[in-house]
């Protein structure tokens, strides 16, 4: 193990360069975010490299004590890791987003998405349950600055929405951690991952805790603010918002509603499944109908946020490994297809769908790469969208048929709003006219979704390299929940052997 | 007799005096002189509190004690009694009315704030807030030209009067039914016959609705828009912040000390007070177009904040209310020293909110400044302003008390509405027109101080912060 600080050193990295981003010219702020984007990536990939899959639990740990009842605890395990790797994946790139789409007040734009980035590494990092939710609300800052500043027409009502909403959800996740630091005695997140609450305190709790998640993840039906977000920020800032805010919604099931509360957890199985059920199918539906394509993918979202709920609360190792597939590839799905839509709004600076049609003879590289992210969002097996989404549905199908079949109903009504979505863009003919004459994709546009385009087909291709890191740790989590675990109602029963072939070889 | 633990006090009135016969004999001339005086008095008291005013004990046959949190809360009414009368430096040479007096009225405040918060005994606790509160009542009328100005004073005198005849009233109840004025004996007696005694309920009652009036809280918090907005910002700061420390931290001793056994009788009026004045203070800001009201009801929202330490009891609540008070203090000057630098180019000052539109694009740093403060007001984290809240959260939630604490918490996102609202106006919004050239470089370093300590970086100070307020709180019990 390393004695270099560098959970400390990714999170202070982007917060000095954001705020010497504020006393600088525009073209400085831009290399200088892009710059130390790119220093956080290598430094990421080091990190990956360095973690040690079969190592302890916590890695790269470290501890200073800052006053009572809060330190500076950080550390990181599996989870936290590739969830960490996807953040400082996304950031040049949202970077690069921006290059040119965002012409005024370019150096505080470059602060905020520079903080985002520190309080977005804290929020996976931290071990000290204060400092996390420092860092968990703390992001709301910036993205409403974000939002607020540099988003479109209605861009203050979505800014509050954000912003009130999921801080009216963590509000009460404050106080059920004063709670349990009342009760444990600690603020240490691992100490008290492994503390037993009593189930009927485990109850509150559990809700407290779901409130927050649920608004951030979203859930529905409190996810109406991520439609209005989406639609009203900046190409970047939907990026980031589908690609990493929504990711805090799970990761925190992950590390504190499942392994904290295993048996509220359980106990309300039932309700998460109504609500991740009714998201895929209603949500689905209502994307299906939608005339603005950053609202149709916003919608896609919620969808696809369900089966990581699905997963989650499986308790088995497909569906909590699924799960994090899924919130892995939606995180490069979700905001390539933001950005692909931000490349033709930068164009004709409109998002209504049927403005286009026919790109896919003026543009084919862009119709290329789009049809990509469209298939690894309707989860074409080959693709990052496939691997999540199967072994999510498959620890569905083993917990409750049920489930598994209104959750599979989601991967056809994914298939339909996003083809029907890419056919009214790309298929069809040419018939207007500014839409004809918008230009291919530039070398800037090709290094923003190449990456993600190869992050995708190497996730759906080679999962391993995905699900190694985080094995061990999903396996210490089904140890802690196992007590809980729901019996599932499907009951396997032995074949009966069929007549022994004739050439008969084991398989 | 040993006069040493009352140094501090003793430095403000012997220099209030002296200063006041240079105000007369010297007049508009003096008035530079009369403000670095007073400033260096008060850093001087501050420096005297060091040694026996923080330790020495029961004073004069138990009418004043000097402890640790007497001490503390003295600190910082003089320090920021000292930031009032830097702002207030520049303020008023500009009109025909001179500024000598103004130190020397501070200066008699803070003595009698120093009464407060270090009285044992109801007929000291009087004394003080009535010395402070006539100084205040002149300060708020000190802009005697203007109308606003003299409105403010006359409903502050009027309503304050009023609220001190509750609370002599109360004193009088208090010491009829227990034969003492002793804060010691006053706790025996509700020890004794418990909270059975009508006479005794009733005294506690009005003792409370005074002190009440005084820190602002609801219900009887309807002068403070008006007072705030009518009188001269610097006097508004200082409004905002000293008198509401004082009478903060001698309502905790009079509920810890003196009226400890009664806890039960003071906890549901204090839950009420703390509960109303949040829910008020958030929601009536909503509707305020002038950026002084606005800091009024935000004044009202924190006090139910701190109220809910005190609610909470024992040394954990204590100390809550402390750290409360000390980053709220901060956070209120750091505000109006914003507040100050809105001018229009002839120097005059502007209050309305919608003058505040675009500031981050004509002047960054104030814009970012006060976007720092109200965000810390609101308790948003990374802000420092989030810790003091967690800490009267985290007192109630050890305490028991779940409902206040979801109710209370629940207020705070009410009120981050027109906090908001204030960094949209200043963010979002299309420039307006410019302020004027801001002037004071002292201002200026003061702002970047106080933003400095709410702003993340604060929370290096949580451990040394924490020790200081932990051991003040111990010193009452």
């Amino acid at each position: 193990m390393t004695s270099v600080p560098i959970l400390s050193i990714l999170v202070m990295l982007p917060l000095v360069a954001g705020i010497l981003a504020l006393f600088q010219s525009a073209n400085g702020a831009r290399w200088n975010a892009l710059i130390t984007t790119l220093v956080s990536l290598g430094l990421g990939v080091w990190l990956w490299t360095a973690f040690d899959p079969d190592g302890p639990q916590w890695q790269f740990v470290e501890h200073y004590k800052i006053g009572s009842g809060v330190a500076w605890a950080m550390g990181i395990d599996g989870i936290a890791l590739v969830l960490i790797e996807l953040t400082l994946f996304l950031m040049p790139i949202c970077i690069g987003a921006s290059w040119r789409a965002i012409d005024k007040r370019v150096p505080e734009y470059m602060a905020s998405f520079l903080i985002m980035q520190a309080l977005m590494i804290g929020v996976f990092t931290a071990q000290d349950l204060l400092l996390f939710y420092i860092f968990f609300e703390g992001g709301l800052i910036p993205m409403y600055l974000i939002i607020g500043i540099w988003g479109g027409a209605e861009k203050i009502k979505a800014s509050y929405k954000f912003f009130l909403y999921t801080l009216a959800g963590s509000v009460l996740m404050l106080i059920a951690m004063l709670v349990m630091i009342l009760k444990a005695g600690t603020t240490s997140i691992p100490v008290l991952m492994a503390h037993d609450f009593d189930p009927s305190l485990q109850w509150w709790l559990w809700l407290a805790f779901f409130a927050s998640f649920a608004v951030k993840m979203p859930m529905w039906p409190v996810h109406t603010w991520l439609p209005d977000a989406h639609v009203q920020a900046p190409t970047a800032g939907s990026v980031i918002l589908a690609g990493v805010l929504l990711k805090m919604g799970g990761y925190g099931f992950i590390r504190f509603s499942l392994p904290m509360f295993p048996e509220a957890s359980n106990a309300f199985i039932p309700f998460v499944y109504a609500l991740s059920g009714i998201a895929v199918v209603v949500t689905s539906l209502i994307a299906l109908a939608q005339t603005d394509m950053k609202k149709l993918i916003a919608y896609s979202s919620v969808a696809h946020m369900a089966f990581v709920t699905f997963g989650l609360f499986t308790f088995n190792r497909q569906g909590i490994e699924g799960a994090m597939l899924v919130m892995l590839s939606h995180g490069l799905v979700s905001g390539a297809l933001f950005l692909c839509v931000g490349v033709i709004y930068d164009r004709l600076h409109t998002r209504e769908i049927a403005r286009y049609g026919g790109l896919s003879d003026n543009m084919p590289k862009y119709a290329l790469l789009f049809m990509v992210f469209t298939m690894a969002s309707v989860g074409l097996p080959g693709t990052s969208g496939f691997v999540g989404e199967f072994l999510s549905l498959v620890g569905t199908y083993a917990v409750s048929s049920w489930a598994g079949i209104v959750a599979t109903t989601g991967i056809i009504l994914g298939a339909a709003y996003m083809l029907y979505l890419y056919w009214r863009i790309c298929y069809g003919r040419l018939v207007h006219a500014d839409a004809a004459a918008m230009p291919d994709l530039d070398l800037r546009e090709v290094w923003l979704l190449g990456p993600i385009a190869a992050g995708v087909f190497w996730m759906g291709i080679y999962p391993e390299s995905f699900l190694r890191p985080i094995r061990a740790d999903v396996g210490r989590l089904l140890e802690r929940v196992e007590r809980a675990a729901p019996p599932g109602d499907a009951h396997f029963t032995a074949g009966k052997p069929a007549a022994t072939p004739a050439h008969a070889e084991a398989h | 007799m040993n006069l040493a633990p009352i140094l501090p006090e003793l430095i403000l009135t012997i220099g209030s005096i002296v200063l006041m016969m240079v105000a007369a004999f010297l007049g508009r001339r003096g008035s530079a002189l009369c403000s670095w005086a007073s400033i260096a008095l008060l850093l001087g008291a501050s420096i005297a509190l060091a040694g026996e005013p923080s330790s020495a004990g029961m004073l004069f046959g138990g009418q004043l004690v000097a402890d640790g949190f007497g001490a503390f809360g003295k600190l910082i009414i003089y320090l920021s009694a000292a930031v009032a009368i830097v702002m207030a430096h520049n303020w008023f040479e500009r009109d025909f009315e001179h500024g000598a007096e103004y130190p020397v009225l501070i200066l008699m405040a803070a003595v009698g704030m120093s009464v407060m918060v270090s009285a044992t005994s109801l007929v000291t606790l009087y004394v003080g807030v009535e010395l402070n509160s006539l100084a205040a009542y002149v300060l708020a009328s000190y802009r005697r030209t203007d109308e606003r100005s003299a409105e403010a004073g006359l409903k502050y005198f009027v309503l304050g009067a009023l609220a001190s005849g509750i609370m002599l009233y109360g004193i009088s109840l208090l010491y009829g039914f227990t034969g003492t004025i002793q804060f010691e004996g006053v706790a025996a007696a509700f020890a004794r016959e418990g909270t059975q005694s009508i006479g005794l309920l009733f005294g506690l009652v009005f003792l409370l609705a005074g002190l009440a009036f005084k820190i602002s809280a609801v219900p009887f918090h309807m002068w403070t828009p008006d007072v705030y907005e009518g009188a001269p910002t610097p006097v508004t700061a200082l409004f905002a912040s000293a008198p509401k420390v004082a009478a903060v931290l001698l309502g905790v001793r009079v509920c810890l000390d003196s009226l400890a056994p009664a806890i039960d009788a003071w906890r549901q009026i204090m839950i009420f007070a703390a509960l109303a004045s949040i829910f008020l203070g958030a929601v009536a800001a909503y509707g305020q177009t002038n950026i002084k009201r606005l800091l009024a009801y935000s004044s009202i929202n924190n006090v139910g904040f701190a109220l809910i330490g005190l609610v909470a009891g024992g040394p954990a609540g204590a100390s809550a209310v402390l750290f409360y008070m000390a980053v709220y203090v901060v956070m209120t000057l750091g505000a109006f020293l914003c507040v100050q630098r809105m001018r229009d180019e002839n120097g005059e000052p502007v209050e309305a909110i919608d003058t505040l539109s675009g500031l981050a694009q004509t002047r960054p740093g104030l814009a970012a400044a006060l976007a720092t403060f109200m965000l810390s007001l609101a308790g948003l984290p990374p802000l420092f302003g989030f810790w003091p809240k967690l800490l009267v959260f985290q007192a109630a939630v050890a305490e028991g008390f779940f409902s206040l604490a979801v109710f209370g918490i629940l207020g705070t996102v009410i009120g981050a509405y027109y906090y908001l609202r204030i960094v949209k106006v200043m963010y979002f919004d299309a420039p307006a027109q410019p302020y004027g050239k801001g002037q004071g470089m002292v201002e200026g370093a003061l702002i970047a101080i106080a933003a400095i300590l709410v702003s993340p970086l604060g929370y290096l100070l949580i451990g040394p912060l924490g020790d200081v307020t932990n051991r003040a709180a111990g010193s009452l019990f």
